[in-house]
């Protein structure tokens, strides 16, 4: 069954140049789009099973045989990551085919986006999929090319503003990793990532810290850690809103992704473990003090996106198998849950017309559905049980107590402190935006009105306040998603531990790649 | 290829100059530092490599073969460099168009503060700013906070 393996990559690369070529045809492109991001779906899906049932898959592109070749590698952790990545991909772009419908003219979604779009998708399961360092690079720069297209689509005054910094911040961190490539290569002669296990191993401790850290440097860039991290709020708000989305849920987890694939298969034993532990500590607070200031739903949320990081640190720091499968199953949940909470911004900005607080007032009389599917995921992120953000957290709090150290505890009382503060920017957002008395300056059919019962009707009569079926369609799937990954939780947690006990053994990798063992 | 000196101290000016330029404001000076780091960069997986002969089996001996890995991940390296920079003019073009300038923009919250201090309601900001030279910014800070709010 190793054939599946490099059809994530494979198959949205093709879908991106068939939707270029039917650029004049903007409903077969959304055909395909769809059709493309439904069978990468189904793929990752069935590349799941197969992982859980044989382990690791390991396929040698072009018959190479590694360390020679590209080699493409799906372990557990890789392949519950695609099944995620995949359907909240799926989600979002049905979203903002909605949206483009809804707006009823051609240019939004402009007719680059599918292309570009699928092209995005590349690259997040490629770096998924990668098995040697200079892959993962060329997944990060495919994967960044395009989100630099979609960040500056439409290129207006703030999106060119917000989307410079986006590209210089990014192309810094390529650089980084470019040259710790080469200082890997220089000092090993490999980059097969299963190699590499065994071969950093030899090298002087002193170098093997520079590899590592300007390994960290790089991927803390992109997963925006804290020190590293203040390019994000800056840039993601100003991106159209299933951009915005689809970036929250993905691009940082990659660099998180990467993260722990580095650190539990290049340099074991945990020697950056309590640097891990800091960085988790101060990104998780500094991160949910700058959300509580602001005062428009988007940036508020792209705090909690920075602040939540340090969660997956914690666990990842806590070097332990239970912290690690808790960082797991917390990427799993903060991927669907970010990005339903944009989504959620999203159809908030249409229906109040603005992401503001000053500006919003009585949406949940306005819409009682829209109330529901932000609810639920803000209850969510903030970690109310029985939601899987609370499971989540629950797991880090109790790998954090099992450790026992005087810096576990700390990540403990920070992450219970998180947790609060988070709920309490989630809570502003919904009393000022949901439950105080409409703004005056709202668009839609109460602002003259403001005490008038049956406005939901006269709502659907104004085109551009309306929410369209499409987009809440697919809200309420991610929300439902989200609440499944409650429900499903058990099996859930099954396979993020054997994930987390397969990373930490490293054997299992290693020999996926190397049957007859390595070089 | 043993470590030769020239070498290493082309790819520290190349680290160091690309380094000072990426800090400047204007975006044509960032691209020409990610040119000069991307450049430093491919010198130094070049490094990494052996030197020696061509590597074609039949007409060079194995011992004397290069490393032709780093080349092709130069290549490949170069490749991605040249779109970006492509795509950086555009952008810098695309900035100047709608500016009139080339420079990268302060941030949000930077902005929010200036303007508080400007009303005088910051924390801790007296008279002392400096907000004289500021006039030309700001059309674009009311515009951004029209936008923003």
């Amino acid at each position: 069954m190793t054939f599946l393996v490099p059809l994530p990559v494979v198959l949205p690369l093709l879908g991106a140049a068939l939707t270029l070529l039917l650029v004049r045809r903007p409903h077969l492109q959304r055909v395909v789009t769809v059709t493309v991001l439904v069978a990468t779906l189904a793929v990752s899906a069935a590349l799941l099973a197969q992982t859980a049932a044989n382990g690791p898959m390991a396929v040698q592109v072009g018959g190479w045989i590694a360390p020679l070749g590209i080699v493409l590698v799906a372990d557990q952790l890789s392949a519950l990551l695609l099944v995620v990545s995949s359907a909240v991909t799926l989600c979002v772009l049905v979203y903002s085919i909605g949206q483009g419908m809804a707006d009823g003219h051609e240019e939004t979604p402009l007719s680059i986006y599918h292309p570009t779009y699928l092209v995005l998708t590349a690259g997040v399961t490629n770096a998924f999929l990668a098995g040697d360092l200079f892959n993962l690079y060329v997944g990060f720069e495919i994967l960044l090319v395009a989100s630099y297209v979609l960040i500056t689509l439409n290129s207006n005054e703030t999106r060119i503003r917000a989307g410079t910094t986006y590209v210089v911040v990014s192309l810094l961190s390529s650089l980084v990793f470019l040259a710790a490539i080469g200082l890997v290569y220089a000092a090993t002669g490999a980059l097969n990532l299963a190699h590499l296990a065994s071969r950093i191993e030899t090298l002087p401790e002193g170098l093997r810290l520079v590899l590592q850290g300007m390994l960290l440097l790089a991927f803390g860039i992109k997963a925006a850690v804290f020190p590293l991290s203040a390019w994000l709020p800056d840039s993601y708000p100003t991106a159209p809103a299933p951009v915005t989305a689809v970036f929250a849920g993905l691009l940082t987890k990659i660099g998180v992704y990467a993260i722990i694939r580095t650190e539990t298969l290049l340099f074991p034993g945990g020697r950056s473990a309590d640097l891990l532990l800091i960085a988790a500590l101060l990104t998780m607070v500094v991160g949910i003090l700058g959300a509580v200031a602001q005062s428009d739903i988007k940036r508020l949320l792209s705090f909690t996106l920075v602040s939540h990081i340090g969660y997956m640190l914690f666990g990842l720091g806590l070097t332990t198998s239970l912290g690690l499968s808790a960082a797991i199953f917390y990427v799993v949940h903060h991927i669907t849950i970010q990005t339903t909470l944009f989504l959620a911004a999203g159809l908030v900005e249409r229906r109040g017309g603005s992401t503001s607080l000053d500006r919003l007032g009585g949406l949940a009389r306005l819409s009682p559905l829209l109330g529901v599917l932000f609810f639920v995921p803000a209850l969510n992120l903030a970690g109310i049980p029985p939601f899987s953000g609370f499971l989540g957290k629950l797991g880090l709090v109790q790998a954090g107590v099992a450790e026992g150290g005087m810096l576990a505890w700390a990540l403990v009382a920070g992450g219970l402190v998180t947790s609060l503060l988070t709920l309490y920017a989630i809570t502003r957002v919904w009393n000022l935006a949901f439950w105080r008395k409409p703004h005056p300056e709202m668009p839609g059919p109460d602002a003259t009105t403001t005490d008038d019962d049956d406005d939901e009707s006269t709502g659907e009569e104004r085109p551009g306040t309306l929410l369209p079926r499409m987009m809440v369609g697919s809200t309420a799937a991610l929300v439902l998603f989200g609440v499944a990954l409650t429900v499903l939780a058990g099996p859930l947690f099954e396979i993020s531990t054997s994930a987390a006990e397969n990373l930490l053994e490293r054997t299992p990798y290693v020999r996926a790649v190397f049957p007859g063992g390595a070089p | 290829m043993t470590p030769n000196l020239t070498y290493i101290v082309v790819i520290g000016v190349l680290f160091a100059t690309g380094v000072t330029l990426l800090l400047e404001r204007s975006l044509t000076r960032v691209l020409m530092g990610v040119i000069l780091l991307g450049n430093g960069a491919n010198l130094l997986i070049l490094l990494g490599g052996r030197a020696g002969e061509p590597p074609i089996v039949g007409t060079t001996s194995n011992e004397e073969m290069s490393d032709s890995l780093p080349q092709a991940m130069i290549l490949t390296a170069i490749v991605i460099t040249l779109g970006m920079t492509a795509f950086l003019l555009a952008l810098a073009y695309r900035s100047w168009q709608l500016f009139g300038h080339d420079e990268v923009q302060d941030d949000v919250e930077d902005r929010r503060i200036m303007e508080l201090a400007e009303r005088d309601e910051g924390p801790g900001i007296s008279e002392t700013d400096d907000s004289p030279d500021e006039t030309s910014d700001e059309d674009a800070v009311a515009v951004e906070a029209g936008g923003a709010r």
